[in-house]
């Protein structure tokens, strides 16, 4: 076996060593009984070129590969730079453990405060945290955390165009605390958040209020009045980002006194992958930092006085505070926060906010070609991610893109049975033109 | 004047320099300017071979296995094999959408599907869900079936039972879950003995989390017995897998009546720890908890692989279904090393903790010797602290030797413990280093123990303060916003 | 290692000093020998109720976390704001800059139960 470098020779001669005479001799406290006594019904081994071979086809099976994406709905395809690719699958950052000793960990503690840095500039907020599994467990996270801000109170609002997952996450999260999810309907007419039934259900008891921005429809929402309410009640703000390159064009959250703003940041370099690995993100006020879950770094300096970063806050988490941590997290997904350091730095200030101009005005050019023959469901602004209303079925319409090989949309009827034919269209930079010219003759013949 | 390599990213940016372009004509915005973002992001302003030289510098300054032996206890840092990274990063997975239709994603979910099979196989478990993100959302995941369980059959269950010498998100999981913790403590032989946990179970007990070898590396010979005594009250047997590596292919885990049990692919399996993650956390269980799996699940039908909900389960833990990009590594890696491979892992990882343990034991105290360990090894610096030389000392002065050190100060039970686990993957020449830095290092604790103690001499910076960090929280760069 | 012989102890390493019915609580020498470089502190609030025996707050070094237990029960009547800013005071100065609350003692209350300064040196050489 390639991996393990043991000859019968290197086992004979170490067992002698050890004083044992077989390999047996070293399992003598695991009973009998728990052995295993049949033949595992496993394949044998591969060489390497035979198990290319067999991942490569099965790769092959999967046929979205060569399929034009109009699908985002909370994964987001966007170009990603060669280099993100090749400094981050440097062996130094890719086979380091948690960074538990400072010393020979800077790399991985830096990279993860300018993670924070970064993160903490887009959103507008104080305070960064090093990540969390995804955008959804975040939402999740950032409940349990107002509850620890104000133990008081348990209700928490979670409009219905958050992300359908993001708010079965939430739910499953909240079913062994005391904290209650009451759902808030949005306005049929804008897609936003209901305000009207917002302020009907918001009260002094409310712990929070959760608001996705863009939200799952691709709507911004209104920031600026959901926070008067919240602040009215005296009820925390808690924001979410799916598509966090919205937040290089539009005003951060933090500019509008939100609480926490949490995320997901899959958009910056890291593939789409089926889904995950994804990269949550996780921020807010200075005053609530030690109510934060995760890992946290920070600036100090060595013992000689020069500049280092270390692991800190640690006595929130597990593996001191045990029962009473913030969070049970360990294991985040620190390397996917490398890559969006490496990309943030690599596109810079004037590229990020040049790529995301770009997949608005996309959008909208689409939206524009399609006005002629389709509606746009909802009336207000949006990001880089729309909704229209198709005349026919939008199964049909989207089985008829598949046979041009082009994924056209989300269906939403699914999570959302009151929205009949509707599709939910994200267009990105990776869209050509050609592709847009495609999508939009199919639509215009349904 | 600042050294230039501990500078950030920030620190060498240029106003109007940038390593991207978009060729592209500027089309108007269609959006009200109230929501338009006024100042600027404070992003880094540097060109491509800037931003290639900061990071290489960076990596540079990480310890990481390509570098040399790294045997974090209870970590399982073994080799991550290039090639699972390549297959990963293949377009049929990286590019695919995980709301592509599933007749466009066969190949996805058999990749599910057969790594299902293989942890039902090498574990004996009925069913596996691999939506997990990392060992501790696996704890929870398990714990959640418990409740859902026992919810289901009108059974109110509040407590769980957790070892001392447990790893801190046990504790954690279970508190998230809901539950109330009670603490068991190991007998003299660093195991349980099912006579502590009779004395502590009751009918409000709903599960014992056990760590199987647990993290003084000792096979906990009594849990056969203790998941009798379990199963007598309505409880579960859940089993921590973090050291899974130590039984893989040797021994199945239903056999000791094991009722739950996580596996850490990037552990066990070899995907890369990334500097602290991705990880996948996996979970197998017995037929009776199936049900109450979270969702969704990949199922076969007729022909054809499908994502399902299931009534009674217990919902979604995760966006979408899981960390796929490290499930293709794990399924690459189990492919690579076959049954044969998996038995011989386990095997030589336990050889390989033994050779330390023999080699070192007449220098270090070793407080747990009546039987071979397992796939790690537990000493402690209470022979070395008599010249004022601690554990974090010793941890230190591994660096300059070129080596990582091993955990340190845990298992909690054991004052100024070093938990050692090798790996089957390192050649028994590196262990010989390894030990040989251990044994010189024993004898600079007599003859020069300031040396130890002012450890490390050679590494990117020296001890870090930490108490300066948790005192004046820094936690980012105040960057200069000009417009 | 200093045990004052004016205070009187718990065996949560509290000290606790009377003077008319005020009594000052702050931790030992020794607790704060064992917990190292302290960096954190989070205390009640003036007004707040404290219970004899029950956690009133919280203290950390980088790697370690002690619940403070009250030596009486009575009200919060002023707290040592200069902690919140300089926690290494509670190492430098245990017994006096490093002091935490002043509790109003409740009526029929007393530290006559707590151990004396040589009983709680004894206490924590066989600890």
């Amino acid at each position: 076996m390639r991996y393990i470098p043991h000859t019968p020779n290197d086992i004979e001669q170490r067992l002698k060593e050890i004083g044992v005479s077989s390999i047996q001799d070293l399992f003598t406290s695991i009973p009998k009984a728990f052995h295993v006594d049949r033949p595992l019904n496993l394949p044998s081994g591969l060489g390497e070129m035979d198990l290319k071979n067999h991942i490569t086809s099965i790769s092959k099976e999967n046929k979205a590969q060569s399929y034009t994406h109009f699908l985002g709905a909370g994964a987001y395809h966007h170009f990603i730079p060669s280099i993100v690719d090749t400094l981050s699958s440097q062996g130094d950052f890719l086979t380091a453990y948690t960074p538990y000793q400072p010393e020979i960990s800077q790399g991985t503690l830096q990279s993860i405060f300018e993670f924070q840095t970064m993160i903490a500039n887009l959103t507008g907020m104080e305070v960064s945290n090093a990540c969390m599994y995804d955008g959804a467990t975040a939402l999740a996270e950032s409940c349990l955390m107002a509850k620890r801000i104000c133990p008081q109170k348990s209700k928490i609002l979670m409009p219905k165009n958050i992300h359908p997952d993001y708010q079965k996450v939430c739910q499953t999260y909240m079913a062994t605390q005391d904290i209650e999810l009451e759902s808030i309907d949005f306005n049929t007419h804008t897609g936003q958040l209901d305000l009207e039934a917002l302020s009907s259900k918001l009260n002094n008891e409310t712990l929070a209020v959760l608001v996705q921005t863009p939200n799952f429809f691709g709507c911004i929402e209104d920031l600026k009045s959901i926070q008067t309410l919240c602040e009215k009640h005296q009820t925390l703000f808690i924001v979410c980002v799916t598509e966090p390159l919205s937040l290089a064009l539009l005003e951060p959250p933090g500019k509008f006194n939100a609480d926490i703003v949490v995320g997901e940041a899959q958009s910056f370099g890291n593939a789409v992958s089926y889904g995950g690995p994804f990269v949550g993100f996780f921020t807010t006020k200075m005053k609530y930092v030690r109510a934060i879950p995760g890992r946290v770094v920070g600036e100090t300096v060595d013992q000689n006085g020069k500049r280092a970063f270390t692991l800190t806050l640690s006595t929130r988490e597990q593996h001191i505070r045990r029962e009473k941590a913030t969070s049970n997290i360990c294991t985040n997904q620190a390397l996917l926060a490398t890559r969006v350091s490496i990309y943030l730095s690599t596109l810079g200030e004037m590229g990020l906010k040049a790529l995301s101009r770009l997949n608005h005005t996309q959008a909208v050019q689409l939206t524009k070609k399609l006005s002629k023959h389709t509606k746009l469901k909802f009336t207000s602004p949006f990001f880089n991610e729309f909704v229209i209303e198709t005349k026919g079925s939008v199964q049909n319409m989207l089985e008829k893109l598949k046979a041009q090989n082009i994924l056209g949309g989300y269906p939403l009827e699914k999570d959302f049975p009151e929205l009949k034919n509707s599709l939910l269209i994200c267009v990105t930079e990776m869209n050509t033109n050609e592709d847009i010219e495609k999508l939009c003759k199919i639509i215009e013949e349904n | 004047m600042q050294d230039y390599r501990r500078k950030l990213i920030f620190e060498k940016s240029s106003e109007g320099r940038s390593a991207f372009n978009l060729y592209q004509k500027e089309e108007p915005v269609s959006i009200p300017k109230t929501f338009l973002r006024k100042e600027p992001m404070g992003l880094p302003q540097v060109s491509e071979l800037e931003v290639i030289r900061h990071y290489v510098a960076l990596a540079h300054s990480n310890f990481s296995i390509e570098k040399g032996l790294y045997p974090l206890g209870s970590c399982t840092m073994k080799y991550n094999p290039k090639i699972n990274d390549q297959m990963a990063c293949l377009p049929g997975f990286a590019n695919l959408h995980p709301y592509a239709p599933t007749s466009l994603t066969q190949g996805a979910l058999k990749i599910f599907h057969e790594l299902e099979r293989w942890l039902c196989e090498l574990s004996g478990m009925h069913a596996v869900t691999l939506i997990p993100a990392a060992g501790a959302q696996g704890e929870y995941t398990g714990l959640r079936l418990i409740r859902a369980y026992h919810k289901d059959h009108g059974l109110n269950k509040n407590t769980v039972l957790i070892p001392d010498s447990a790893h801190g998100t046990n504790p954690a999981s279970a508190a998230l879950c809901g539950y109330e913790i009670k603490k068991i403590p190991s007998n003299k032989d660093g195991i349980l003995d099912p006579k502590d946990v009779e004395k502590l179970l009751t009918d409000d007990t709903a599960a014992i989390m056990i760590t199987n070898p647990n993290t003084l590396g000792l096979f906990e010979e009594n849990i056969g017995e203790i998941a009798k005594l379990l199963h007598a009250k309505d409880a579960f047997l859940y089993c921590d897998g973090a050291n899974f590596n130590a039984l893989m292919g040797h021994t199945l885990v239903s056999k000791m009546g094991v009722d739950v049990i996580q596996f850490n692919l990037h552990k066990t399996f070899s995907t890369p720890h990334g500097g602290g993650g991705p990880g996948a956390g996996p979970v197998g269980v017995v037929q009776k908890l199936e049900p109450y799996l979270p969702t969704p699940r990949v199922q076969k039908e007729k022909d054809e692989f499908i994502w399902k909900e299931f009534p009674k389960s217990i919902g979604h833990i995760k966006a979408f279904y899981g960390n796929f990009g490290v499930l293709v590594r794990a399924y690459t890696y189990m492919c690579a090393l076959g049954k044969e491979g998996i038995l011989k892992a386990s095997q030589m990882a336990v050889l390989n903790a033994n050779i330390i343990k023999t080699k070192l034991k007449s220098a270090y105290h070793l407080p747990y010797d009546h039987k071979p360990c397992m796939h790690e090894v537990v000493f402690t610096d209470k022979k070395q602290s008599q010249t004022g030389v601690k554990t974090l000392d010793i941890a230190k002065r591994l660096m300059d030797y070129g080596f990582h050190p091993p955990t340190v100060y845990f298992p909690l039970i054991v004052q100024g413990a070093m938990m050692i686990e090798p790996t089957e993957t390192e050649p028994p020449e590196e262990i010989d280093r390894f030990c040989d830095a251990m044994l010189a290092i024993a004898k600079e604790a007599e003859t020069d123990p300031q040396k130890v103690k002012t450890a490390p001499h050679t590494t990117p910076v020296a001890r870090v303060d930490e108490v300066k960090a948790a005192r004046q929280l820094i936690l980012k760069y105040q960057t200069k916003i000009s417009s | 290692m200093k045990y004052p012989d004016d205070l009187r102890y718990t065996k949560d390493h509290e000290w606790a000093r009377n003077e008319n019915g005020i009594v000052t609580v702050g931790i030992t020498d020794f607790a704060q020998d064992q917990l190292g470089d302290i960096v954190y502190i989070e205390l009640p609030n003036v007004g707040d109720p404290v219970q004899k025996g029950h956690a009133f707050g919280v203290v950390e070094s980088v790697k370690a976390v002690s619940d403070l237990y009250s030596p009486i029960s009575g009200e919060v009547v002023k707290i040592n704001q200069t902690l919140k800013d300089s926690p290494e005071m509670l190492n430098q100065d245990p017994y006096d800059a490093g002091w935490m609350i002043h509790v109003k003692m409740n009526e029929n209350e007393t530290l006559n139960d707590l151990m004396d300064a040589s009983m709680y040196q004894k206490f924590c050489e066989e600890s």
